[in-house]
């Protein structure tokens, strides 16, 4: 099966350009644009795809794929975002064209490393996968054919040769008959995964393949290529690289560069690597990633890598957090310590709870645990003497002796608060730095409950914690998902009794920050009386609010970090 | 048939070597026309010589030296391996990483130990014709997939010369093929799963594939005579138990009773088949059929493959032509258009074809003693004095296909860059 781009360039020498270019509402981005856009197109465009690809993932998550709910929510994110997804009577072509330029930028910022190219990939193949199946039957055909596939319906008069055989052979067809059925005839070769399963019917070499199986095929072969594109092996990323960095100056901003240009990219990765769900890829490949990104960048970006000052900035772009750091609060000091055990219940994220309740049982905390709980506290608003008090207080408990907690610990937490040695002032840790790094083992109680945890541990823990059953299986149901942060989220509005915690959670001061600020009345949250405990409350209310408040809080945090971008900017030289 | 003695290989490997291996074929074959430069002499090949010494990354430049070298070593096994990215012989001096294997046949080795769970009559390296039928039956199945499902045109089934067969798929799009593909296959033509441990290894779902379909058919020509009277699978109650085992329960006392008053394996198996019936149309609805009568007689006939030989492209396996050290039976090819007839007690041994040529030899030098006659002559001659003659000529036969196609696809390129 050849994917060609060879038609799409002969397409436009003929006829009505604009038309031509993009003949139908969906592709498989063959070939990369070559015209010329402003920094600022390029940069909204990007946006707006991210913004576009987020909602693919969180409807995802939300809603099983192909349901009505699904469709109809991604469709109205797409004609939202102004991307092309369905024919209709008005101008085509600049959906149709910001839907192509804006998957080959998002291909520049995506390929820097393992984790980014899986999530780019998904969500480009659920996109895909929706934009097929709404496309009209009429339309597939020519589709099909202008992409360069070589699938061909056969006759009817071949179907019904064969129709007993093939019926027998395709799970996906049920009954007795094709009906009007398209069946598709393809080297066998191309249709591996039908085939090994004996789930396609075979003649001579070749596959009888339902419309349903092709899409199945289409899809992989989408996907084989565009992960080989993003290896940074083939042409396009580069030639995307070296035509977007010379501009058409088309706004008046005077600082157009290509470092302006691998700090969009690298804010476009920062973007989603810590406001994301779904952790898989990023998890499982946590040591390859810090190895890859640092190999890749220079392969792909061949442009810019002259550059000297941008190899730091790409090389630590991957994991590094961008929202508010929590180092300094304005409630410094309003923290009592009697307070503490009180909070730990009503405002503490589940790992903070859990390393508060472990150093009061046991009157100890390993060193991952003092140091996450530890700068946590200081986050909140403890002062040194405060929390030299705290910790002194409860180790001695232990039986620890009180010399030898001031010569071996007291050291270590006025470092923390930067008073001694190189004096940093080490920042509380972010929920992303907590589900990858430093996992806890026997014996430790630091970690994410919901990334480390054993389900079933954390099944009975959130029971002792009074959270509903109807609760606890959602929050399960995500783990398993691995939406960490959402589980947590879903856990906040648990024990607030809301029905949607109105922010995306990607630290644990977050956490508690928002948590006071609904306990002591400062924002408007509406409160939904109790929900009775049926085993599954209504899905679709209260899914459409969780769907919707997602992606408001996206937004949010899209803004909040669109300041930091322009921070970029100012420090520019 | 003269009994066979290894301690003779050496002396046997040796005269066979000189005067009666055929070695143009044998190039005929893997040269494959000559089309692809350096084809040949990229192959591997290994040779096990005396004493179980093993030389892989044998290589060749062309027949001549290809003859020579086996003359020299007189190796008791060979075997072929893929075709590489350099010589093979040359590997070490190759890039880290830069000899790859690129192209090989995809072959099939069907093995009777793999059936001993099911054989009764023997067990382990032992063959007789009571369950030679399984190879019977094997070879129809799989060839007839490989040809109607798949479309693959030539393939050489070869006798292992102990107790199985080997098929070499040599299509040039197949030696292509990727190890993916190459394991996907093989799973589309495995029905049997289990080990040891399980028991029941077929499970038929509602809808048949019309592989499987036809697969049953082809069992049902031989499974009276094979399994009810040659294994006689259902002769007494320590055999008709395995049987049971594979069938539910809730029947098992009906059919222990019918069992006992019936006096032979095809009574048995007529009740059986009428009380399956009845189970499944009482449990099911008419959408089933006879799936349990099914599921035993594939368990006990459809082929079982072993997917490592097939799916790897570097995989080693035994030549044509080439000698079994503990049989000394010749690994020759086997006549699809007669493969009912195949009898592997019938195939020559080394001992045996050695002795021929020397009885002939013999009577044409006192015939022709003043005739000065080249030893190619001879050699091309040689074999066709012997019982080796008949398989020659289906590895011919074999050849000849191959020469067609590749005309056929030439002719085809040319006709395509014509200019008119």
């Amino acid at each position: 099966m050849e994917f060609s781009g060879r038609k799409w360039r002969k397409l436009r020498l003929a006829g009505d350009q604009r038309n031509a270019s993009y003949p139908h509402c969906l592709q498989f981005y063959l070939q990369p644009p070559s015209e010329n856009i402003s920094l600022i197109e390029f940069e909204n465009l990007a946006i707006d795809r991210v913004k576009l690809l987020k909602s693919v993932e969180n409807l995802g998550v939300s809603y099983v794929k192909g349901t009505e709910q699904y469709q109809s929510k991604l469709e109205s994110e797409l004609r939202k975002l102004k991307f092309s997804y369905r024919e209709n009577l008005e101008d085509e072509y600049e959906p149709r064209r910001r839907d192509h330029i804006s998957h080959f930028i998002l291909r520049l910022a995506y390929c820097q490393s393992e984790e980014l190219r899986r999530w780019f990939i998904q969500q480009e193949m659920d996109l895909l996968r929706f934009r097929f199946s709404i496309l009209p039957k009429d339309k597939i055909q020519d589709f099909l054919k202008d992409s360069q596939l070589q699938f061909e319906a056969i006759s009817d008069e071949e179907k019904t040769l064969r129709e007993q055989e093939i019926v027998a052979s395709s799970p996906s067809l049920s009954g007795l008959k094709l009906g009007f059925e398209s069946i598709y005839k393809i080297p066998f070769a191309d249709a591996l995964d039908l085939f090994r399963g004996r789930k396609v019917y075979l003649e001579d070499g070749f596959a009888y393949v339902p419309l349903k199986d092709i899409v199945a095929i289409i899809l992989n072969e989408f996907r084989a290529k565009l992960s080989k594109a993003l290896a940074g092996r083939s042409p396009t990323v580069w030639r995307t690289a070296r035509s977007i960095t010379t501009p058409t100056v088309r706004s008046s901003s005077p600082r157009m560069s290509a470092h302006h240009m691998v700090a969009i990219v690298g804010f476009l990765k920062r973007y989603t690597t810590h406001t994301g769900c779904g952790w898989n890829s990023l998890y499982s490949h946590r040591e390859e990633v810090a190895k890859s990104a640092s190999v890749l960048t220079a392969r792909s970006l061949p442009a810019v890598q002259s550059d000297e000052r941008l190899q730091p900035l790409l090389n630590h772009l991957s994991h590094s957090y961008t929202g508010q750091d929590y180092s300094t609060q304005g409630n410094v000091g309003k923290i009592s310590l009697d307070q503490i055990d009180l909070l730990s219940t009503k405002s503490f994220p589940p790992c903070m709870r859990q390393l508060h309740k472990a150093l009061r049982e046991n009157h100890h905390l390993r060193h991952g645990g003092r140091m996450q709980y530890g700068l946590f506290l200081k986050g909140i608003g403890l002062t040194l003497e405060q929390a030299l008090q705290f910790w002194k207080q409860e180790f001695i408990k232990g039986k620890m002796d009180p010399d030898k907690f001031d010569k071996g610990y007291s050291y270590n937490i006025r470092h923390s608060f930067g008073k001694e040695g190189k004096r940093t002032d080490y920042t509380p840790f972010s929920c992303l730095k907590i589900i990858l790094s430093n996992p806890p083992s026997q014996g430790d109680y630091h970690g994410c409950p919901f990334r480390h945890s054993d389900p079933e541990l954390l099944k009975q823990k959130l029971q002792s914690y009074k959270i509903s059953p109807g609760g606890i299986s959602q929050i399960l149901d995500l783990v398993k998902g691995t939406h960490y942060q959402v589980a947590c989220q879903k856990y906040f509005e648990m024990i607030h009794n809301v029905d949607d915690c109105g922010f995306s959670l990607n630290h644990p001061n977050q956490f508690f920050c928002e948590s006071q600020r609904i306990l002591n009345g400062g924002k408007d949250i509406k409160k939904e009386p109790i929900q009775p405990e049926t085993p599954q409350p209504k899905p679709s209310v209260q899914k459409t609010k969780d769907a919707s408040s997602a992606l408001a809080s996206l937004n949010s945090s899209l803004e909040m970090d669109m300041e930091g971008l322009e921070d970029y900017f100012s420090e520019d030289s | 048939m003269e009994t066979f003695n290894p301690t003779e290989l050496p002396e046997l490997l040796k005269l066979y070597y000189r005067r009666l291996f055929p070695y143009s074929q044998y190039y005929r074959w893997l040269n494959y026309g000559g089309v692809i430069k350096n084809y040949f002499q990229h192959r591997e090949f290994s040779f096990t010589l005396k004493d179980d010494i093993y030389i892989r990354y044998q290589s060749f430049n062309n027949q001549s030296d290809l003859e020579k070298e086996m003359q020299k070593m007189n190796p008791y096994k060979i075997d072929i391996g893929a075709v590489y990215s350099h010589r093979p012989n040359q590997h070490n001096t190759v890039k880290l990483g830069a000899f790859q294997a690129q192209e090989k046949e995809l072959v099939f080795d069907i093995d009777m130990t793999d059936y001993d769970d099911v054989r009764r009559c023997c067990s382990s390296a032992d063959i007789c014709p009571k369950c030679w039928t399984l190879m019977t039956m094997a070879i129809r199945i799989i060839d007839r997939a490989l040809k109607e499902d798949f479309g693959f045109k030539h393939r050489l089934w070869v006798y292992s010369g102990r107790r199985g067969v080997h098929c070499w798929v040599c299509d040039e799009s197949v030696r292509k093929l990727s190890s993916a593909v190459r394991s996907g296959i093989v799973e589309y033509l495995s029905l049997v799963k289990g080990g040891q441990d399980v028991k029941k290894k077929v499970h038929l779902s509602e809808k048949i594939h019309p592989f499987i379909r036809k697969s049953i058919n082809i069992i049902k020509k031989y499974f009276e005579e094979y399994a009810l009277v040659n294994q006689d699978i259902l002769e007494n109650k320590e055999s008709w138990d395995k049987i049971l085992a594979l069938v539910p329960e809730t029947i098992h006392d009906e059919l222990q009773q019918s069992f006992q008053k019936s006096h032979n394996s095809l009574q048995r198996w007529e009740h059986l088949k009428k009380v399956a019936s009845r189970y499944q149309n009482n449990i099911k609805n008419d959408k089933y059929g006879p799936w349990l009568e099914w599921e035993i007689m594939l368990q006990y006939c459809f082929p079982r493959l072993d997917i490592n030989v097939s799916k790897g492209i570097n995989h080693l396996l035994k030549s044509p032509f080439s000698v079994h050290p503990k049989t000394g039976r010749i690994s020759v090819p086997i006549d699809l258009q007669k493969v009912d007839q195949f009898d592997p007690f019938t195939v020559p041994t080394i001992s045996f074809i050695c002795r021929e040529l020397d009885a002939i030899s013999t009577n044409e030098e006192e015939k022709e003693e003043n005739e000065a006659e080249s030893d190619v002559k001879h050699r091309t001659r040689d074999y066709k004095k012997t019982s080796l003659a008949p398989y020659v000529k289906v590895f011919e036969h074999f050849l000849e296909n191959l020469d067609k196609s590749r005309k056929g696809e030439l002719l085809k390129k040319s006709d395509l860059q014509k200019d008119f």
